[in-house]
This record gives structure tokens, sequence and C-alpha cells, in this order.
């Protein structure tokens, strides 16, 4: 049994020693394999007196396991050292930008055209649109502002020629739908206008976004109600808001809503009023019977003062630099 | 228009702060622009009297001088103006003064001469830009009076931008009329002694356009002493309502017009050739304007005219031979009513606006000419002097505008504005309006006074009521309104889902002018026969866009030149095509357009950076049109587009139609658009891609699908997408999956021809396919590509 110990002893030596997996492989046939030294061992089992070969026998299976386990243990740390060199290998900065398709971004003034949508939406407007060159009955007569009629001159209106124009509010919209549908009518109507006129506050074209309410028992209480709910809604805040009498040809009861800015000054930022019935009366609709109430606001005005923009014409320069703030 | 806030108050009292009455008269519906100090802030000057004004010894520009400022004694001051004399009142700022812009007043010594202040000038006092000289201030100036006192300096300009219905505010009496319905007070027009007719010197006068002229009066005044000057109290209310002083006699109309409201002309008498006519202008005839300029007048214009022809434009322009100067001794003095329709659009026909008209064709009270017409007489009387003679009045009652009674229906009142005001609330506000109302049966009735000409229908008078008793006191109140669902058709697509397609797949949204530069534009759209604009604000925006092309070209060049290094953009609107079929003769389509330039992929470490072609954005069109569920419908043909290049363009056909294009901006334009490299552009109608096909599905096959390559060698000249088309028809049931994952020229594959390396996934949906189904499929699919494109199989 001596002998048993000292191959123990030695094989334990000569795992210790294994340099990789294959070396310790190697001492694992010389001890463990087919004809490994405690296989062998084994065989000379058959040369012992009966009584004696259990006992050798358990003695032999004991060392056996003994090898197999340091062998075990000897292979569990180089695989593992193994995984950890592969792991260590694979690290990579993880902080570094991934492998990237940037997504673009809405214009501003379609963002706030596509907010105001919404918030009217939800209260059952639907959505119109209509020509950018329109006629001067649409843009003008339909809306009670005949030939020669001063607000024409305040327009400063593209002509094609005296009968077709670049319009110059989407409120010709109004007519087109009153032409076709009968009340109740609820429209919002946003599109491209056009006015000559070029500087720090004006742009040759510009968006309006116009609204239309009719039926039975539409009031101008109802408009404030309206307006004071959509101007709450758009900026999020509890703002101060007046509404002060001006002239629209097309409305009467008319008037300009305001809000209070940042910097404690009122500023314009749509107009509204109940629909003249000379309007309704040129679109067949009975003003006896019905009333209305419209309204239009400036989308670049509320979308600078959304987004701080200063500049009107940065809308329409284009600049990725400018465009690209809007994701 | 803009009022003197002092003179206003002589003639209404409300006792508010210029900001108070700012803001009252704007939630009236005058809106306020601003409100300017008619003088600069400074203190320290008063009226002087020049005692002694002597040349400088050392300088010729210089005078010295001794002022009385009402001390006990003269100070010396050195002067360098022009006007300063001996007798002169003027203005003194005195040593400690303190002048605007913190300009301190202290003793000086001019070229060796003691000077203790300053005279000053208008604008040295901050009430002119630049002036002339000294002030020169009334005799009766008391020496050491405080000039801002003295002149009423403590005032203000508050500018009205006021809307074209309330032109009868456009005068002093038309505020205070406004401001004393406000406030509920009494307003007090100024009281004068009409002058004594002294001479009965009168003017033939006629007016033949009886319906633009209801009111003509014409008063000749003589032997006026036109060296006397305009007083300065008058020269300085003109000055805050932003009127010039020119000579008493147009200072005297001007001041009439801001008083009263009521335009008015002075012809030179001796310029006068026989008797005056009111009349349409005769097609082409010829006045030359104050102004000098010299034009040729329409027919629908009304003109004074005499024996001589034409000599002013009635109520918009006076005539050049006929106007006051300072040789002029006897005048024919004009006050008159023309009808707002006669007027209207005419001045600005002529490129001319003026007080006059303004006033005119937006409407002026038809009762004021005879009160104008005595308070101009005496005015002038009181300046120049002269004999004044009686009034010729040519009226024709029948055409003045007539004051029908109006009735306001209390349910009305209410239905419009949503809001009950009280029966006697309601009659107060129109009694302080000046209406009389009478109320009977839940009806007021009320007949509108001449002055407010605005006032006509019943909404007229459910706005004034609302306005007079606040919009802001008119509660808000939520609509109420059927819940009745709106229309969602599914198979309709938002544009808002193409929006942000495109945004998700790396483009920024780009708005341009629907306007283009015509250079541009016929560079990419040679044959383009686009709308112009006549009056366009520049040549670079003078026609209407016939594709999304030209806008997007630009906005790329534009970025490019900004360095940006990866460019897409998208954008939705209208190009307008002339088409006599449509309404208006204007083809308005809603487009989809995009375009990409510079490098295909964001700049990045994991990846090489290669410019962008043609199938980058070819992409995002296969996505669009996936998008539609109906990409069956979509057939893209090479195109021969004059702005695209030949090789690398597609026309795209939905339903048979022609509907857009996609190509690269044809390389010989390059340069010419300024453009940077490669440029690949997109346009397709909005329509084609929202229309989209609702699914309808199909069972999903239990059992294995089978993968086959096959590569079929073709021309050159042969499409993929006809090839890959053609095997789907094929195909048949089975084929439930194809896909072009190769395209190979070179080694093995013969000069002038391609292999288009096609997979085909096979799958039945009720059993297994055998390998010989498959290879039979595969092999039939083969055969017919070869027959149908003269293709072979690669080996």
């Amino acid at each position: 049994m001596q002998h048993l110990k000292e191959i123990i002893v030695q094989a334990v030596e000569a795992v210790a020693n294994a340099t990789d997996l294959a070396t310790l492989d190697a001492v694992r046939v010389e001890y463990l394999g087919k004809k490994g030294i405690l296989t062998e061992q084994m065989k000379t089992l058959g040369k012992l007196p009966p009584a004696e070969k259990p006992k050798a026998g358990q003695a032999i299976n004991i060392a056996k396991q003994e090898v197999q386990k340091v062998i075990n243990e000897k292979r569990d740390a180089f695989q593992q050292a193994v995984l950890d060199a592969k792991l260590a290998e694979e690290m990579i900065d993880v902080t570094a930008p991934g492998r990237t398709n940037p997504i673009g971004g809405l214009h501003p003034v379609t963002r706030t055209i596509e907010r105001i949508e919404s918030f009217f939406g939800e209260l059952g407007f639907a959505v119109k649109s209509g020509p950018e060159v329109e006629d001067d009955y649409h843009n003008f007569d339909a809306l009670n502002i005949p030939e020669h009629h001063p607000a024409r001159a305040d327009h400063d209106t593209f002509y094609f020629n005296p009968k077709l124009v670049l319009r110059t509010q989407t409120s010709g919209v109004q007519i087109r739908t009153m032409e076709v549908e009968k009340p109740p009518i609820r429209i919002i109507s946003p599109g491209r206008v056009y006015r000559n006129d070029y500087d720090q506050t004006h742009t040759p074209m510009f968006h309006q976004v116009e609204g239309l309410f009719v039926d039975e028992k539409v009031s101008f209480s109802e408009l404030k109600g309206v307006l004071h709910d959509f101007l709450n809604n758009f900026f999020e805040e509890d703002l101060e808001i007046r509404f002060r009498p001006s002239y629209f040809p097309f409305t009467e009861t008319s008037a300009e809503v305001d809000v209070m800015g940042k910097n404690g000054k009122w500023l314009e930022v749509l107009g509204c009023g109940m629909v003249h019935p000379n309007v309704l009366t040129s679109v067949g609709i009975d003003p006896e019977k019905y009333s209305g109430f419209a309204f239009g606001m400036g989308v670049e005005r509320l979308a600078m003062l959304r987004y701080g923009v200063n500049d009107l014409r940065s809308f329409f320069e284009n600049d990725l630099r400018f465009l690209k703030q809007f994701k | 228009m803009k009022f003197s806030n002092e003179w206003l108050q002589t003639w209404v009292k409300p006792g508010l702060t210029n900001e108070e009455l700012a803001h009252q008269i704007t939630m009236a519906g005058l809106e306020v622009d601003g409100i300017d100090a008619v003088a600069g802030d400074f203190t320290g000057i008063v009226v002087g009297h020049v005692v002694e004004c002597g040349q400088h010894p050392d300088a010729d520009k210089l005078q010295v001088t001794k002022i009385d400022i009402g001390a006990e004694e003269l100070i010396d001051i050195v002067c360098g103006a022009a006007n300063c004399r001996a007798g002169l009142k003027v203005a003194v700022a005195t040593v400690g003064a303190v002048l605007p812009g913190d300009f301190k007043i202290k003793k000086a010594k001019l070229r060796g001469q003691p000077s203790f202040g300053m005279l000053c000038s208008e604008s040295e006092m901050g009430m002119a830009e630049s002036a002339e000289g000294i002030i020169e201030l009334p005799a009766d100036a008391v020496p050491g009076t405080c000039i801002r006192e003295f002149l009423g300096l403590d005032d203000v300009t508050i500018e009205v931008d006021l809307t074209p219905n309330r032109a009868d505010c456009l005068s002093i009496a038309g505020i205070a009329r406004e401001v004393g319905v406000l406030n509920n007070i009494a307003v007090t027009a100024p009281e004068w002694t009409n002058a004594t007719e002294t001479s009965a010197e009168t003017v033939s006068v006629t007016a033949t356009a009886t319906e633009q002229c209801p009111r003509y009066l014409g008063r000749v005044i003589s032997n006026l002493d036109m060296t006397a000057k305009t007083p300065l109290w008058m020269v300085e209310r003109l000055r805050r309502c932003g009127t010039r002083s020119i000579d008493p006699v147009v200072d005297v109309t001007n001041y009439v017009l801001l008083e009263l409201g009521q335009p008015m002309h002075a012809f030179d008498l001796a310029t006068l050739t026989g008797a005056i006519n009111v009349r349409l202008a005769n097609q082409d005839e010829k006045l030359t304007l104050l102004d000098g300029n010299e034009v040729k007048l329409n027919d629908n214009t009304l003109v004074i005219a005499d024996d001589s022809g034409a000599i002013a434009m009635a109520g918009i322009f006076g005539g050049e031979k006929t106007g006051v100067t300072a040789a002029t001794n006897s005048i024919l003095l004009e006050s008159a009513f023309f009808s707002p329709l006669a007027i209207t659009g005419r001045a600005r026909a002529y490129g001319l606006h003026t007080d006059s008209s303004h006033r005119f064709e937006r409407g002026v009270d038809s009762e004021l000419q005879y009160q104008a017409m005595e308070r101009a007489t005496q005015l002038i009387v009181e300046i120049c002097g002269g004999d004044v003679a009686p009034v010729v009045d040519v009226t024709t009652e029948a055409t003045l505008p007539t004051h029908a009674p109006i009735n306001l229906r209390r349910h009305q009142l209410d239905k419009v504005i949503g809001f009950h005001v009280e029966d006697a609330k309601v009659t107060d506000i129109l009694n302080t309006l000046g209406l009389a109302p009478t109320f009977e049966n839940d009806t007021w009735t009320v007949t509108s006074p001449s002055f407010r000409f605005d006032i006509e229908v019943e909404v007229d008078l459910i706005e004034e009521v609302a306005r007079v008793f606040g919009y802001n006191n008119i509660p808000n109140v939520a609509p109420v309104a059927p819940l009745k669902m709106t229309d969602h058709n599914e198979a309709t697509l938002p544009v808002r889902r193409i929006r942000d397609l495109m945004v998700d797949r790396g483009f920024q949204e780009a708005i341009t002018y629907s306007f283009v530069d015509p250079k541009r534009q016929l560079l990419l759209h040679p044959e383009a026969d686009h709308l112009t604009l006549p009056h366009p604000i520049s040549i670079e925006m003078s026609v209407m866009r016939v594709s999304m092309f030209t806008g997007l070209v630009e906005a790329v060049v534009a970025n490019q030149k900004r360095q940006q290094q990866r460019i897409r953009l998208f954008e939705t609107g209208l190009t307008f095509i002339k088409d006599e079929s449509v309404e208006n003769g204007v083809l308005q389509v809603p487009m989809l357009g995009a375009i990409i330039a510079g490098t295909a992929n964001a700049e990045s470490w994991t990846q090489e950076s290669k410019a962008v072609d043609y199938f980058d954005l070819k992409g995002d069109l296969d996505a669009l049109l996936d998008q539609t569920c109906n990409t069956d419908e979509f057939v893209l043909k090479r195109a021969s587009h004059p702005g695209l290049h030949p090789g690398q363009s597609a026309e795209i056909f939905y339903a048979g139609r022609s509907v857009g294009h996609i190509g690269a901006i044809h390389p010989s334009l390059e340069k010419k658009l300024g453009l940077n490299g490669s440029t690949i552009i997109l346009e397709i109608e909005l329509a084609t891609l929202t229309a989209r096909k609702l699914p309808q599905a199909a069972d999903v096959s239990k059992f294995p699908a089978n993968r086959r390559d096959i590569a079929m060698i073709v021309k050159d000249d042969i499409n993929a997408g006809d090839v890959l088309n053609f095997i789907k028809k094929v195909g048949a049931n089975q084929l439930v999956g194809i896909n072009l994952f190769d395209v190979y020229q070179g080694t093995g594959v013969v000069e002038g021809h391609k292999s288009l390396a096609i997979s085909l996934t096979l799958q039945d949906i009720s059993r297994t396919l055998e390998e010989k189904e498959i290879s039979e499929a595969v092999s039939n699919i083969v055969e017919a590509v070869s027959s149908e494109f003269n293709a072979s199989l690669r080996d």
C-alpha cells in the first residue's frame, strides 16, 4: 500500500507541474488512462488472495478518485484562465458612440401646426386644406372684402392678374368648405399664405391656421372659451390673456387676442370674431338661423414664442444648424 | 393716427394718466402703438430775450449776446446760430441745465469770450431730428418762464393704429367722442366766432359728378398776408400729430383735418381759369400734382377742374399749377364730401396715399363741411387777415348718405354675445354712443349720427354694445355641441405618418418658398411654363415652383456653403402647374420632395464614409412605398428628365400614371446650380403615399420553407426590377419570398452582361414540398426568365 501513496504523491506533483490543458491531459493519461499507472494497479488485484481483494481494490479506487479530483481542479483552473483571457481580450469601450443612423426632425412650423391640429381635433374640428393660388372671390369678395375695400390695400397681395392672387389668408378655405357642407361645421385650415412684404418681422410667405365653427347657437363667449383653452394648452401655462376689439371685414364682433409676454408686454397672437352675416349669406347659410365664430393665428408667431426663435426669417432659411435643434 | 394728449385734453378730461388712457382706448378697439414724449428729457431751460447781439471778435460764425432770463442781471452767451438776433425770444439752457443725452451745461469760454449757457434749437430739446437754427419763441413770451411749461412739453404723442372701420376716430374730435363714451363724460368742442363776410367775390362751382360728389363748398378769401407766420402753438400741435408746418394756409387746412377730420384744400385763386366743376376725369387726361409728378388720369377718377382742365385729384392730391405759394394773394378754400366709393382704391392706383385720401376712402362725416369751412376761415383770417366771401354750396341732397333706422333685437344680441347684458345697460351704451335709441317689443331702434357712418346693420350695434361693455367682462364658456365622432379613414394615411417616416429615416424637414428663381428652375426644368408673379419681392422669388426640386436644391447649396457634410432634407407642399382644364387654370398638387447630398452615413468610427448614391434615396422611397401595402401599383421606369442623370434616374408610375421622379441631379448641372458633388432627389405625389391598402391576413404556413438561389446572366440594360416583378408573376402561389442579393460583373460573366443573384423562397400552405416539386418550380422560373429576358443560368 506504501506503493500507492507514493504514486499519488507523484501524480499530484505531476498535476501541479502541468503548464496547460495538454500537459494536464498527458498526466491524466499517464495515471488514469487505459494503460495508466493506477489502471495497471487494478490488474495486479488478480494475484491477491480473495480475502484481500476487496480492500486492495477499494484502496486503488480511492487513489484513482484522489488523482482524478486534483486533475479536475487543475483543469477547471486552466479553463477559467482561458475564459478570463478571452473576456479580457474582448473588452470594448462601452461609452463610444453607437453605430448610428441619426434621426431627423420636423420643421418647427409643422410641429406647431400638428399641435394645434391635435388640440382642435379633440374638439371635433376637421382639418381642411385649399389652393394657394386663389381667385379674388374666395380670397376677398366672399369674405366681405369687395374690390377697393381699404382692407385689400392692407394685405400687400401678390397678384397674378386682377382676378388671381396668392392667397393672403387661409380664410378662403372656410368659404370653400361652407359652399359644400352644411352646418354644423367645425374645421381648421392650416397652410401657407403670402404677403408682399420682406423685412425682419415679415416674410413673403408664412403660415396661418384658420378655424371656423358654425352651428345654431355659436356665441362670442364660446369663442372666448375655446381660445382661452387653446392658448393655455398651447403654452402649457395659465397665461394672462386679453380680448381687444378689432376689425376684420369677415367677422363682426371682432377681436384680437393678446397674451402677456415674459417681458411684461402684450403680444398679439390671433384674430377672431363672429362670422359676418354677409359671409354666411354669400355661401347660402341663413344668418338668422345659424351663427358662427372664426379665428386665425400666425403659426410662426406662436412657434417663436413657444421655442424662443428670435428671427422670423430663420424659419425659411432651412439652415440645418437651426433645424436640427427641433427633434 | 398720432395725436397730442394735451390737444385731446382741451376737448375731454377723463382724468387718466397717459398709460391709463392708452390702455382704455386700446381695449375699446383703438389700438395704441406707442406713447412718445413730445420733447427730450431736459431741465433748466427757460425763456430768454436777446437784448444785445454782436459779432464775436475772433470768430466769424459766432455771436456774442446778452440775454435777459428774468433775473436781475443779463447773462453772456456765445451763440453760433445764424438766426440769432437782438429782440428775439429764445430758449436758454442756463448753467446747470441738463439736456437730453445727459449733456450738462457749464460755464465756458468760446474763443476767449465767456458764455454762461446755450441758446437751444428744437433738436437740442429733443423736439426734432434736426433744426436750422435756434427756436424762435413768440414775442409775448415772458423771460424766465420754464420752457417746458411755456411750450406745454410735458405732453405725449399717442399713436393709434386705427382699423379701417373706425375712420370716425381719425381726428381729435373723434377720439374725444370715443373717450367721452368710455368714461361717460362730456366732450367740449372749441368755440370760435365765425369770420365776418366782407367780400362778395365768388367762383362759380358746379358738380357734374353728383353721385361721387354730394357736397362741395367753396369760399374765396382774398387779400391774405402770406408773410404771416403760423403761430407756434399751431406748429407744435401739428408737429405732435406728425404734420410738418408748410405755410399758414396749408397749416390751417391740416389743422382742421386733424381737429375735426375734414380734409380741405386751398387753390390759389389767381391760377384758376373760369368756373370750377367736379367731374370724372377724361381718360388719359393729364395732371401735374403738387409733388411735381405728372399723372395720366383714368376715367374713374374724380377731379376738380376749371375751364383749363383738371386742377386736382378730388380728395386725394392737389395740382401743382393751382397750389398756394408765398406769392398767393387770394384763395379758393374747398370743403367737400366725396363719396367713399368714388375715392377708394384710386389713390393706390396712382401709387399715392395722402391724409386726405386715407380719410375719404374710409369715410368722412357728411355733415361736417360747413363747420370745417368756418373753422378754417376763422383760423386763416386770424393769422393772415383777408376778406371773407360767402360760401358757394353745391349739395345734391339725394346723393348724400342716408341714415335709416337700425333695429337691435334682444334675442339676437344674447345669441351672438352668448351673455345677457341688462336692458338698461344696453340702452345706456347706445345713448352714450349718440345713437338715441328707443326700446320697444324687446327691440332697440337707433339712427346712427352722421359721424358714425360705420354703423349700418344690426351686427354693427351688437359689436358696439359688446365693445363698450368690455370684451373682458363677457365670460368664457365652453361650447356645447353634439358628441359626434369625426370620420377616420384607415385606408388614408395621415400626412403626419409620411413626415414621421422621413424623420425617423434621418431627414430634416425643410420649408422652402413656393416661389423660386426662374433661372434655377429653368436649369432643372428647361420646358417649364411657370406662373410668374408680376410684382415679386425679388427676381429670385418671382416664379411659382413646378416641382419640389428648385427649392430643395437651393437649400442644399446653402447648407453646403455652411459646411454641412451630410444633408438629408424633405418637404411637403404644393407645386403649381398651368392647366386650363382645372379651376383657375392652375393645377396645385400636394407633393413630397426629398434630397440627399454629401456623405451617405453620418461620420462614425464604426464605418467608412462614402458619398451618397441613387440607392441611398431609393431605399427611402422603397420604405415609403412599402408602407402603403400597395407596392404592386408602383412601377419605376428609366426616365429621361432634363434635370436628372440619364443613367441614374427613374420616373415613378402609380396605377399607370406618372406621379414623380427619382434620380441623381444631372452632372452637367451640378456646377451651374452650385452643388458640391453628387446629389440625389425625389419627388412624388403625396396622395399616392397616403393611399394604403387595408391588410387582409392570409394563413401562415406551418410547413418548412425552402430557399433556392439562382444566378441569371442578362444584358446590362435589363432592369433588375423588371426581372423581379416578372418572377413574382410566374412564381405563383408557392413563391413566398424573392430577393436580389447580389449583382456581379467581371470574370466569368461576358462583357456587357451582368449576373443577378436571386434567392427564391418556396413554401406551401398545406404540406411539405418535395424536392422534385421545388426543382420543377425553380426550373420553370429559370426557363421563363431565360426566354423573357434572353437570359441564361450562370454556372
